[in-house]
């Protein structure tokens, strides 16, 4: 303790007040913060709410700092002589030594009393100096980059670059255009050499095809030879790609990004519920790229999930009610016939005779409106259709049902367990009626063509034409999930919430009102009034969901059961975050 | 009744309507929108062709008329456009209203002699289609009848800019008629004659009622009676004005206020008789002023009472047609360019020069005139 | 506080108040300009190439194409380089700006064996509403590739709403080929 501190040298040091909770004091442009002990400088700025732009630092990912562009000036407190006592200022702080250099901010922690500028002459020539050089040898040819508009160089060259260029010689040439992998288009001259796709693909997809070669003037991203990028997440690269070097071959040259209506969402593809960004123009989908949920998916997102929505806009979606005539032909209607007449033929079966079939990839909603269509109907013959498959170890669970947690939640029974009695029950006849929700009973249900043809009233609502629709006799066009609100429940017990993108198409309607107003003219009872009834009774009859409002499920989601599954692909990187590899 | 009288005045009723009253009245309208152009340096309609495409030929008959058949590609577009009623309006006075307003101004045009009498063997045949005793007081009572046509046109549009248009024309056109009355007693004093015709060989003979310089107008009592005269004609060729709804008393129709005014529902061939009714009134109005104070169709000089034109023959009646459609039409060139120089008044500035200002200075006039009369021998 | 300024009404001579005179002079001047009119000496008449009756110029007969200014805004068009390569690279920049939302583009590549292949992009179609153009030019100044242009061409007609959209060929018929402009997609390139 020095003499000179003014303060009571009973009361202590913001130091060691800030060391008592594992934080320490950082001064970022003038202002003191504290922070966790090893914590980099970068996300410290980030807390403090100052940008340091910065292209090839990615949280998730290592940090090499390679690109430069994260130059801040740093500051220490003097280094004491033998014997020196520190010296402390009013606020109990020791004066800052400003160091003549800068340093990067991504790949050095912060430390006791350190000092750290964002702004301020040295840093601004240092970060306009980096950018010259980045931009030596780009191309021009940002009116053919899809990633303008959303490109990181575009934006700190207008905030820090220089307007002009002062390269007078030829700029480098390197392969462009190249098919990298069937998903991913790279062009080398646009690469700054961030390196964080290579890191990507080494580090959380595991399958390093990814690296420079010719180091020096022409380094170039190369993908390994007789390798190819085609790894079920190789389309992260393009999303992490800071410039327009990686671009998707599915979304490229199709719409400039600046024209896309964003929508978040999750995907429904598997258990797992990626969150998503849906982007939209008009009635249509171009492009779905992951969402930040560091419980679900990270930052990443699989290949095949996110290239899954050309259904929505295929040749054979419904958007008409089709009655069955006594040709077999179908015949467009209206959907008050449709619905009075179905009430009318279900009502003739006894219970026992009645199944319905629903999708677990239903939001709990429709699965909770579904479970009162069957109790009006005097039936306990209920069912999903399972699908298990086998986890990639990452992203993609093993359930690739959306929201098998949830029906089993909303119906109290193993969703699926009562499939084969009723395929049985149709086969013997004891079935005669079906209503089957949004599921093709021919593929993984085990349904024939026969059993189909044995029952003596089919109802069917379907997205997209297929076998069981066409041996329906009422076919109702539903919509899909990027049409619907709603909420799912994922693998690992978290509630999370599905938000319509698009308009549902031509007279077909969301699901949930589909099911209300059958339900309404099954049981004569009113109905629901809207999407949010529906859940608020659901929370209320469902121990798990109580509570629960769809203001409270938020972005992120919340958990509300725990199943004991988890997703690997979090575990990886909590293991990589522990050992201090990432900044997660 | 004289078959012979019944046939002639059939002829002159077809004549008088269909050949000269009419073609005036379309011709009007093209002279007004050739005339205002020249006043504002523009061109106007000079571009209207025979569009003979529309009957298989192989090209347009684009003939150097200069616009002259404008007025019937008008008429044309005017009978073909859709005829429009609106759901809202009361359908029989709707119906009703334009006819009202076109009927009177084709009326008034019986007691208007266009020429001096003609003398077919031992039959005299005066120019007018009924020569009648009670000439400009037939002419008042007929055009009054006008002020239904618009006012009921305003009214059973059942709109409040066509209700509004019909309530003004009414106030106006009834307290213009007042000035318009009083402002002729002086004339009549002088003439001690109702016949219209009457009161053009009078002035053929005695000099023209405001260019008095032959006859006995050259006396001293011919220069005094030039004042009350005067008078008269300023404050009856004003009323005129008014009477006619023509800028700058146009308020009925006043478009920045009242969209169209009377007429804003009307379409078609509705709208264009308040259209041609209008130029009717105009024209008529013309005829009178030009009859009482112009000395109708009367040469100046007294050259009207030379053997050969006052003989009835026919190509003396011929001039004096001429010399009345001319004047006539000297006096709608001047409504005309009165149009286009003058801007509209105000309604209360309407109001107070026909109640405050020329109802009292006719009155005074009429009392003036008597004066002179009785005094001056 | 506001000086408030008490305006005194004009004083009206007798000749005022009588509006006669004012309504005379009127009269008058309309009829100068009718006299002047007639003998086609109206001011400007010349200027404005008049048909010898007030200052009008008769439109179908005379144009006035030669003497439109420089910066005189037309209809958009493309326009091709020296070497007919279309400079369009569909950026969308100038769908993006369009304030009435007239112009619609649906991008495409370029395929490989094409001799542009290298420029990789290039409209699929390029739409211009015309009944919504207004002619701002704002496409012109956003194009980066300098593509677009406002020619002096200003007749545009059609009988129906679809003859007014402008295709990508007839753009192109529109616009002609242009020199001297910036060739990003040089042989350096």
């Amino acid at each position: 303790m020095s003499d000179q501190a003014p303060a009571n040298t009973e009361t202590a040091l913001p130091k060691d007040l800030a060391a008592e909770k594992g934080l320490v004091n950082v001064q970022i442009d003038g202002a003191w913060i504290q922070v966790p002990r090893g914590t980099r400088m970068i996300e410290a700025c980030k807390m403090a709410e100052k940008e340091v732009p910065h292209y090839c630092y990615h949280p998730k990912l290592t940090s090499p700092g390679n690109c430069r562009m994260c130059l801040v000036q740093m500051g220490m407190p003097p280094r004491l002589g033998p014997g020196q006592d520190p010296s402390y200022n009013e606020e109990g702080f020791q004066d800052i030594g400003w160091m003549p250099r800068p340093v990067i901010a991504c790949a050095n922690t912060v430390s006791e009393n350190m000092g750290i500028r964002t702004t301020g002459d040295l840093v601004e020539n240092c970060r306009k100096g980096v950018m010259e050089f980045l931009l030596i040898n780009h191309p021009l040819d940002c009116p053919i980059c899809d990633q303008a508009g959303e490109c990181r160089l575009q934006e700190f060259s207008v905030d820090h670059g220089n307007g002009i260029s002062r390269f007078r010689e030829s700029k480098v040439k390197k392969p462009k255009n190249v098919p990298v992998g069937d998903r991913v288009r790279l062009d080398d001259e646009r690469c700054i050499m961030c390196s964080r796709c290579i890191r990507f693909m080494d580090e959380v997809a595991e399958d390093p095809v990814l690296g420079f070669t010719q180091r020096g003037t022409h380094t170039t991203v190369t993908v390994h030879p007789g390798q190819k990028l085609n790894s079920n997440y190789s389309l992260n690269t393009v999303d992490i790609c800071p410039v327009g070097a990686l671009t998707s071959e599915d979304f490229r040259f199709q719409m400039r990004v600046w024209f896309l209506k964003e929508t978040n969402t999750i995907d429904t593809n598997c258990g797992t519920g990626c969150n998503t960004t849906v982007w939209t123009r008009g009635n249509k989908i171009f492009r779905i790229t992951p969402r930040q949920n560091d419980e679900v998916n990270s930052t990443w997102m699989p290949d095949s999930h996110r290239l899954s929505f050309d259904h929505v806009s295929a040749d054979d979606r419904l958007t008409e009610v089709l009655l069955r005539k006594e040709d077999g032909q179908h015949q467009v209607s209206t959907w008050e016939t449709a619905i009075t007449q179905s009430a009318e033929a279900l009502k003739a079966f006894s219970g026992e005779e009645i199944a319905v079939i629903g999708s677990a990839n239903q939001t709990n909603e429709e699965l909770y409106l579904l479970g009162r269509v069957a109790q009006s109907l005097n039936t306990s013959h209920i069912s999903t259709v399972g699908r298990i498959g086998e986890s990639d170890g990452k992203l993609i669970s093993a359930d690739r049902n959306a929201n098998t947690t949830g029906a089993q939640l909303i119906w109290q029974i193993t969703p699926d367990e009562q499939l084969t009695s009723i395929r049985e029950g149709v086969q013997q006849g004891r079935i005669k009626a079906l209503i089957c929700s949004q599921e093709d009973l021919l593929s993984e249900a085990g349904f024939t063509e026969e059993d189909l043809e044995k029952l003596e009233y089919l109802v069917v609502t379907a997205t997209n034409a297929n076998g069981t629709a066409r041996h329906a006799n009422l076919v109702l066009p539903a919509a899909t999930a990027f049409e619907k609100r709603g909420s799912l429940v994922n693998v690992a017990g978290r509630l999370q919430k599905l938000n319509p993108a698009l308009l549902v198409p031509g007279d077909a309607r969301d699901d949930w009102q589909i099911l209300n107003t059958l339900f309404a003219s099954i049981s004569g009872e009113d109905g629901f009034g809207s999407l949010t009834s529906v859940f608020k009774e659901l929370t209320s009859q469902t121990e798990s969901f109580s509570g629960q409002t769809y203001s409270s499920i938020g972005d992120q989601g919340v958990v509300i059961t725990q199943t004991g599954v988890h997703i690997p692909l979090i575990e990886q990187e909590a293991t990589r975050k522990s050992s201090g590899q990432i900044v997660g | 009744m004289d078959p012979f009288f019944i046939f002639i005045t059939v002829v002159k009723i077809i004549t008088i309507t269909f050949l000269v009253v009419l073609p005036m009245v379309a011709y009007a309208v093209y002279a007004e929108r050739r005339f205002s152009a020249i006043l504002q340096d523009r061109v106007g309609p000079n571009r209207t062709m025979i569009p003979l495409k529309i009957f298989g030929a192989k090209k347009d008959l684009n003939l150097p008329l200069g616009g002259l058949t404008q007025p019937i590609a008008d008429g044309i577009k005017f009978l073909l456009k859709e005829d429009f009623t609106p759901n809202h309006v009361r359908k029989p006075f709707y119906w009703l209203a334009p006819a009202l307003t076109m009927v009177p101004s084709l009326v008034t045009v019986a007691v208007v002699p266009f020429g001096s009498d003609l003398r077919l063997g031992d039959r005299i045949i005066p120019l007018s289609v009924a020569d009648i005793n009670i000439g400009p007081l037939f002419v008042f009572a007929v055009s009054s009848l006008a002020v239904y046509g618009i006012t009921l046109a305003g009214w059973a549009s059942n709109s409040k800019y066509s209700f509004f248009g019909g309530v003004r024309a009414c106030a106006q056109m009834i307290s213009y008629e007042i000035a318009l009355g009083l402002s002729i007693i002086p004339i009549l004093l002088i003439m001690g004659e109702l016949n219209l015709n009457e009161i053009v060989k009078y002035q053929a003979a005695n000099g023209w009622l405001i260019f008095p310089f032959w006859g006995e107008g050259l006396s001293l009592k011919g220069f005094l009676l030039l004042i009350p005269c005067l008078i008269s004609f300023i404050i009856f060729t004003v009323s005129i004005f008014a009477e006619t709804n023509r800028m700058p008393f146009d308020l009925p129709e006043c478009e920045t206020e009242l969209v169209g005014g009377y007429h804003t529902e009307y379409s078609s061939m509705k709208f264009a008789l308040f259209f041609l009714g209008e130029y009717a009134a105009m024209i008529v109005g013309s005829a009178l002023i030009v009859t009482l104070f112009l000395g109708g169709w009367s040469l100046p000089f007294g050259w009207s009472e030379s053997e050969f034109m006052s003989s009835g023959s026919i190509p003396a009646a011929l001039i004096h047609v001429g010399c009345f459609l001319t004047k006539v039409i000297a006096f709608i060139l001047f409504f005309i360019w009165v149009r286009w120089s003058v801007p509209r008044v105000r309604y209360d500035q309407l109001m107070k020069l026909g109640w405050v200002v020329f109802f009292e200075a006719a009155l005074v006039n009429v009392f003036l005139t008597a004066f002179i009369l009785y005094y001056v021998r | 506080m506001a000086e408030i300024k008490v305006i005194k009404r004009p004083q009206l001579s007798l000749g005022d108040k009588l509006y006669l005179p004012a309504i005379a002079k009127g009269l008058f001047l309309t009829f100068t300009h009718a006299i002047s009119s007639l003998r086609g000496t109206t001011r400007g008449a010349k200027k404005m190439r008049s048909s010898g009756l007030g200052v009008t110029m008769q439109y179908p007969e005379e144009k006035w194409d030669d003497s439109l200014p420089e910066y005189y805004r037309g209809v958009p068009a493309l326009v091709t380089n020296e070497e007919d390569r279309e400079k369009c690279v569909s950026c969308q920049l100038c769908e993006f700006i369009c304030p009435p939302k007239a112009i619609k583009i649906t991008p495409g590549e370029i395929p490989s064996d094409d001799p542009w292949a290298k420029v990789e992009k290039r409209p699929q179609a390029f739409d211009i509403d015309m009944t919504r153009c207004i002619y701002c030019g704002m496409c012109e100044e956003v194009c980066p590739e300098e593509a677009i242009f406002l020619r002096k061409d200003y007749v545009v007609t059609g009988s129906d709403r679809s003859e007014m959209v402008h295709d990508k060929d007839r753009l192109y018929e529109i616009g002609g080929k242009r020199v001297g402009l910036v060739n990003k997609w040089n042989d350096l390139k």
